[in-house]
């Protein structure tokens, strides 16, 4: 009875402390960095397609390669970390996220062996992506092949 | 006006999400778990094709193009092979970008320490 009431005033305590978290300011954060990460992808499509002369959905696997290689280095050299903290969704949602998780995990548990740190924990974060991914596609494509619609 | 789409598109999606962080006890992982389903919910009745005609890269970006980039890929090899082509060519269009990060991910692990 006692413990629970102290941990009910501890609670109190802890929430009065708790630093005010700016939600307005993170989701205007993360619309101009999420969008401005759109528009990087628009004008690399349009770049690469202008370049090499290869079609759209070519060139939009070449925009991805590149934002993934962006992400992958500036989490290798430390500053894409801070970035992440600093603009949240905006980085986290875009496909700069997923190349994040997946280098910061290799480079963190890299110490801990090849097979057992680097093999079983890359995909530690990004694992879900995947198997929901799969399973949800899997899941709506047969649906979408009964419905009628095809590719 | 296409890059003002691609802006205002991922800039949504991004905001949408932010949102839900902040509002809500669930973590990035869920919520980009989240958003991989509903790209391909989205894909089921053709509404995420739309949006990438008229949005272009904006829409690629975001990681609800990843659930949309699975099931064209499992439909495409449809057409080719029959049903079975539903397992056979879910990683067809995914595969690039799956492949890069592992890729990249392995060898800056290889060169790089972690900072802090």
């Amino acid at each position: 009875m006692v413990i629970v009431m102290v941990n009910k005033k501890y609670e109190k305590i802890v929430k009065r402390h708790q630093p005010k978290e700016e939600r307005e300011k993170n989701a205007l954060l993360a619309f101009l960095v999420g969008g401005f990460v759109g528009l990087l992808g628009e004008a690399l499509i349009q770049f690469f397609c202008c370049k090499f002369h290869i079609s759209r959905s070519e060139a939009s696997t070449f925009m991805m390669i590149t934002l993934i290689f962006i992400a992958s280095f500036g989490t290798a050299l430390g500053f894409f970390d801070k970035l992440v903290n600093f603009a949240r969704c905006g980085l986290l949602i875009p496909i700069t996220g997923f190349a994040h998780s997946m280098t910061s995990a290799a480079i963190d548990y890299r110490k801990e062996g090849p097979i057992y740190g680097l093999g079983s924990n890359m995909f530690k974060l990004a694992g879900s992506v995947i198997l929901y991914g799969v399973v949800s596609a899997w899941f709506f494509g047969i649906l979408r092949l009964l419905i009628g619609g095809g590719a | 006006m296409m890059y003002l789409y691609s802006f205002l598109f991922a800039g949504f999606v991004c905001l949408i999400a932010q949102i839900i962080l902040d509002h809500t006890k669930l973590t990035p992982g869920h919520i980009t778990s989240i958003f991989v389903v509903i790209g391909a919910a989205l894909d089921t009745f053709s509404i995420y094709d739309k949006i990438v005609e008229v949005v272009g890269g904006g829409a690629m970006v975001p990681i609800t193009s990843f659930g949309h980039l699975l099931i064209h890929g499992a439909l495409s090899r449809v057409d080719v092979v029959g049903p079975l082509g539903i397992v056979m060519g879910m990683f067809d269009l995914t595969a690039s970008g799956i492949t890069a990060a592992i890729v990249f991910s392995f060898i800056f692990a290889l060169f790089f320490k972690p900072k802090n």
